[in-house]
């Protein structure tokens, strides 16, 4: 895999893509401590979306509102058209299937070997398929984060980065339309960043994903980035792409970019 | 400094300190919670989907990993408590009661409290501390999104398979029990093996094996739902993992001694001691 070149640009979107993700006047509070104060985003097919923001404001909550880990004050957060907030356990696991998360910390099960933490959602949603199915399955995974030797090792004898990519696979595993990407790059070098942005990237072309991205890391949404959005104080502040933002004078953007 | 008047600022005498209400206010919090998640176990518990893959894997490691440490510590308890029985029976020449004696103790009380109380510390720690571990690196939340009932697959299975494998540990503790003492009774007499056990099973009534046996099915039900409870609620980092994992041993501990006390009086009630 090479590390140290953007091998290339994020797929276009589509203008007439539908929208998959459409959030409305979404807000979440805990106790005093107001997070997300009537936030707007829609995501179409396709399309990879950065969420910038500072430490504490509200980008992790967003997504975790978006996975029904966090339940919203008020507002609407729409997936597939569907409402997550209203639907019941049953609907919502439905849903779930179809969307992927990778979590900061990669949240491998760390009492299972990698293959183990690979078939655990697909012996649990694909349950029809043979054991060859669940192998080939398995090693495509594998395959397209470059890891395909780790398939026996425990969680606890991998670095960082293939932390990430094997959570990154088990996010793949069952092909999720849409993948929410917390901190993919955070605690990484910048060799290792860039490879998992690449990622990001090769996946969005090979199974045109739609993909929110949350990140401090502007080499990471320099990389992976169709559209950038900016959450201050709770709500949308601005966005646009990479480089109009990069050339923004606005005080409160121009911090990021710098 | 007036600090006795929290509950009632006009009381001229001293009523209950802060820390105190405050206290009382966290054990009832804490009782709440407990109740909230026994309810919420038994109504996810009966609905499918069934994880009888994990639950069979909890039953190994609870139950079979268990063993050895309980079948030690049945073995000493057995053999200390008839060594120990000894020289009082003696004094009144009733030394040929040391069997009914040992298993009375044994089967009726000792087996099961001290048994449950291995369990508390062994079992509960450990789901205390694998279930908060989870929770602060996220592993639960990860569940969650991938479209699995955490609930289900961590908490329902290894709550019954605590309440399914401590019966049986207790059975084989007791057993173990009896055979050590059956080994003390022989250290300063020679008694056959088919004697000692005549006069053991001889001493035995319906009575006292049923209400020891059920209560174990309790006790091994408030390990199990005061591990998950403590571990899956687990907060503050790596620190929440190691309180959840001492207050699981310290709150099991404590229910399991006030389930005893209940499961006697009622016990008594029945007209079963």
């Amino acid at each position: 895999m090479e590390t140290n070149v953007i091998h290339q640009l994020p797929k276009p979107v589509d203008p007439k893509a539908a929208t998959v993700v459409e959030i409305k006047d979404l807000y979440k509070s805990f106790g005093s401590n107001h997070v997300l104060r009537g936030f707007n985003l829609n995501l179409k097919k396709g399309e990879n979306l950065v969420v910038l923001g500072k430490s504490g404001s509200g980008k992790s909550v967003l997504i975790k509102c978006m996975v029904g880990l966090l339940t919203p004050d008020k507002g609407l957060v729409e997936v597939f058209g569907k409402n997550i907030p209203k639907l019941d356990r049953d609907e919502l696991d439905h849903i779930r299937v179809k969307i992927g998360f990778l979590f900061q910390s990669s949240a491998l099960y760390d009492s299972m070997t990698v293959r183990e933490n690979l078939e655990f959602p697909l012996r649990r949603h694909w349950i029809s398929k043979t054991r060859e199915e669940v192998d080939e399955l398995v090693l495509e995974a594998l395959d397209n984060v470059g890891l395909k030797d780790a398939i026996d090792l425990m969680p606890s004898e991998l670095s960082g980065g293939m932390r990430k990519r094997i959570g990154l696979a088990r996010t793949l595993i069952l092909k999720p339309d849409i993948i929410l990407y917390d901190e993919p790059t955070t605690g990484l070098d910048p060799i290792t960043s860039r490879e998992i942005s690449n990622l990001i990237v090769d996946i969005q072309h090979k199974y045109n994903t739609s993909s929110i991205i949350i990140t401090h890391d502007m080499a990471c949404a320099k990389i992976v980035s169709n559209r950038v959005m900016v959450l201050v104080n709770g709500i949308k502040f601005t966005e646009g792409t990479y480089d109009e933002l990069n050339n923004s004078i606005d005080p409160q953007i121009k911090p990021f970019f710098e | 400094m007036n600090t006795f008047n929290y509950l009632c600022p006009k009381a001229r005498y001293p009523i209950m300190p802060k820390k105190s209400v405050q206290a009382f206010k966290d054990v009832l919090l804490e009782v709440g919670g407990i109740s909230d998640f026994t309810i919420r176990f038994f109504k996810e518990g009966f609905k499918p989907r069934y994880e009888w893959t994990e639950f069979g894997r909890q039953c190994f490691i609870i139950g079979y990993k268990t063993l050895p440490l309980v079948g030690v510590t049945a073995f000493i308890m057995g053999l200390v408590l008839t060594v120990q029985s000894r020289p009082t029976l003696e004094e009144f020449g009733a030394e040929s009661y040391l069997p009914a004696m040992v298993a009375l103790s044994v089967i009726r009380e000792i087996g099961p409290v001290i048994t449950a109380l291995i369990c508390a510390g062994k079992i509960g720690s450990s789901i205390g501390a694998e279930l908060g571990s989870m929770k602060v690196t996220e592993q639960i939340d990860a569940m969650e999104v991938s479209g699995t009932n955490p609930f289900k697959y961590l908490v329902v299975t290894r709550v019954a398979a605590c309440t399914l494998m401590l019966p049986m540990l207790v059975i084989i503790a007791d057993l173990i029990s009896l055979y050590a003492a059956y080994v003390g009774v022989n250290i300063k007499d020679v008694v056959s093996i088919d004697l000692f056990f005549s006069q053991v099973f001889n001493s035995l009534v319906f009575g006292d094996v049923l209400p020891a046996l059920i209560k174990t099915y309790f006790f091994g039900f408030a390990i199990g739902i005061i591990g998950c409870y403590k571990g899956y609620n687990s907060m503050k980092g790596t620190e929440g993992v190691g309180i959840a994992a001492n207050s699981a041993v310290v709150v099991s501990s404590l229910v399991v001694f006030i389930l005893d006390l209940i499961a006697v009086q009622i016990a008594e009630i029945m007209g079963l001691t």
